[in-house]
């Protein structure tokens, strides 16, 4: 996977992740690829409806030692 | 600017009291739909926050200016963000403290009615899961029931009450929500009781809770008498208290019954069902006033905010108790059951002593609505 840009939003609650991701978002051009780095558990989910809002794909999803990393790929 | 902050507490008196308010859940639509903030006035907006990052100018015209307006949200965070954005545009808004977590653990104690000299019967009604517990007070002892896991609520309550509490019953093992009776049987050197037949896998130390056992509370002896009522577990007790109110655990419910499906044995708990809520209850006065584990929608709440009815009224309104063919009652409460409550299977364990998870994941474990009855 080609990574344009990493986020470490780990220690950070609802709803400075998705803040954050957004801004990070709005940077990237279509199709590149944001990883991002939470430890909020709440972020699963609104990590998956925002996604969908924007019409971005989350092409991977892992948690490690509990931090989650989302791969998000730009709409 | 700051914006105001509401407490659950603010936020139940105005469900009790009738009031109006206007929700803006910026939760996830899912979330919003699964469970929200019951009131009998409340109007609802839901827009996730993330929707609202980049301004909330949109959504201004659809958000009232002539009534009270809490913005609630899972923990807090968001609501925040969203009250002051909404604050900054010249709007006067609260956000809801602790979010719809806070919400879920709230209680508010109301009384029922009195008992004989002097005595009181209180009723828990913890709104935002719609479990009610009860502490039945007669000169200086208490007993509970069903309990929820907040135990200081409980024994504060008692303390400024100036009671004792010398019995903690659970009607059944819950499955929807962590009971708080074993630990405040702890605490307070109260006897714990517990129905022998769903404590087979309990592993601490109980009384066992058998049909006809009756405790007496106070020197007035104001009789707690336990009634053998199967179907929603095998081993599910109800309480006649004082002569005067019947408190039905998770057998029978204001406008439903309880389901028999969340240990596993829908099929076999079915005709104990149909036997405690057809025969069992039938032999009893219908002036006994019903006093429930649960409440499944706001519309079952009275007038004072507690939960109540006659039985005879019950008998006659109650949709579950009218099925008078035996088959369509099994089909009833066995073919097409609502969704389970939220993780409901650990929760059992958790009243069994087997895990012990920490407050936060207890926290997580009960989120969502009650789900405990067939309507």
């Amino acid at each position: 996977m080609n990574i344009t840009q990493t986020l470490d939003a780990k220690g950070f609650a609802c709803p400075m992740p998705i803040v954050r991701t957004k801004k990070a978002i709005d940077t990237l051009n279509s199709g590149e690829i944001l990883e991002v780095l939470v430890t909020d558990k709440g972020a699963i989910n609104d990590f998956a409806a925002w996604s969908k809002a924007g019409s971005h794909t989350i092409l991977e999803q892992k948690e490690v030692d509990g931090v989650i990393y989302f791969y998000i790929q730009k709409a | 600017m700051t914006v105001a902050k509401w407490t659950a507490a603010d936020v139940a008196r105005k469900v009790i009291d009738n009031q109006e308010l206007f929700i803006l859940d910026v939760r996830n639509a899912d979330a919003f739909e699964d469970w929200k903030i019951d009131g009998h006035q409340f109007d609802y907006l839901n827009i996730p926050y993330f929707d609202l990052l980049d301004g909330v100018e949109e959504v201004l015209s659809e958000i009232p200016t002539n009534k009270d307006v809490l913005v609630v949200c899972a923990k807090e965070g968001s609501s925040i963000m969203i009250a002051e954005m909404l604050s900054e545009a010249g709007r006067e808004v609260a956000y809801l403290e602790g979010g719809m977590k806070s919400w879920s653990m709230y209680l508010e104690p109301i009384k029922v009615g009195g008992l004989q000299n002097g005595g009181e019967l209180y009723q828990f009604v913890r709104l935002g899961k719609g479990c009610l517990s009860y502490m039945v007070i007669s000169e200086g002892e208490a007993a509970l029931i069903d309990a929820v896991r907040f135990t200081e609520v409980f024994t504060k309550f008692a303390e400024e009450k100036n009671v004792i509490i010398t019995h903690v019953f659970d009607t059944h093992l819950h499955a929807d929500h962590i009971s708080g009776g074993r630990q405040i049987a702890e605490v307070t050197g109260a006897t714990y009781y517990l129905p022998e037949k769903d404590a087979k896998e309990v592993v601490f130390d109980y009384t066992k809770l058998e049909d006809g056992l009756t405790v007496q509370i106070g020197a007035s002896k104001i009789d707690v008498g336990a009634l053998y009522s199967p179907g929603h577990t095998i081993g599910s007790t109800s309480f006649v208290v004082d002569h005067k109110y019947l408190l039905t655990g998770d057998i029978l419910f204001i406008d439903s019954i309880g389901r028999p499906d969340l240990a596993g044995l829908a099929e076999d708990w079915v005709g104990d069902l149909r036997e405690t809520l057809y025969k069992r209850y039938r032999t009893l006065a219908k002036d006994l006033i019903v006093l429930p584990a649960h409440f499944m929608i706001i519309e079952e709440l009275n007038e004072d905010g507690t939960v109540s009815k006659r039985l005879g009224d019950l008998f006659a309104e109650n949709h579950g108790l009218n099925v008078e063919d035996e088959a369509i009652f099994r089909s009833m409460v066995t073919d097409n059951l609502p969704p389970q409550p939220n993780a409901y299977q650990e929760i059992r364990h958790v009243n069994m002593g087997k895990i012990t998870p920490s407050d936060e994941e207890q926290t997580e474990m009960e989120i969502g609505p009650n789900r405990c009855a067939v309507r």
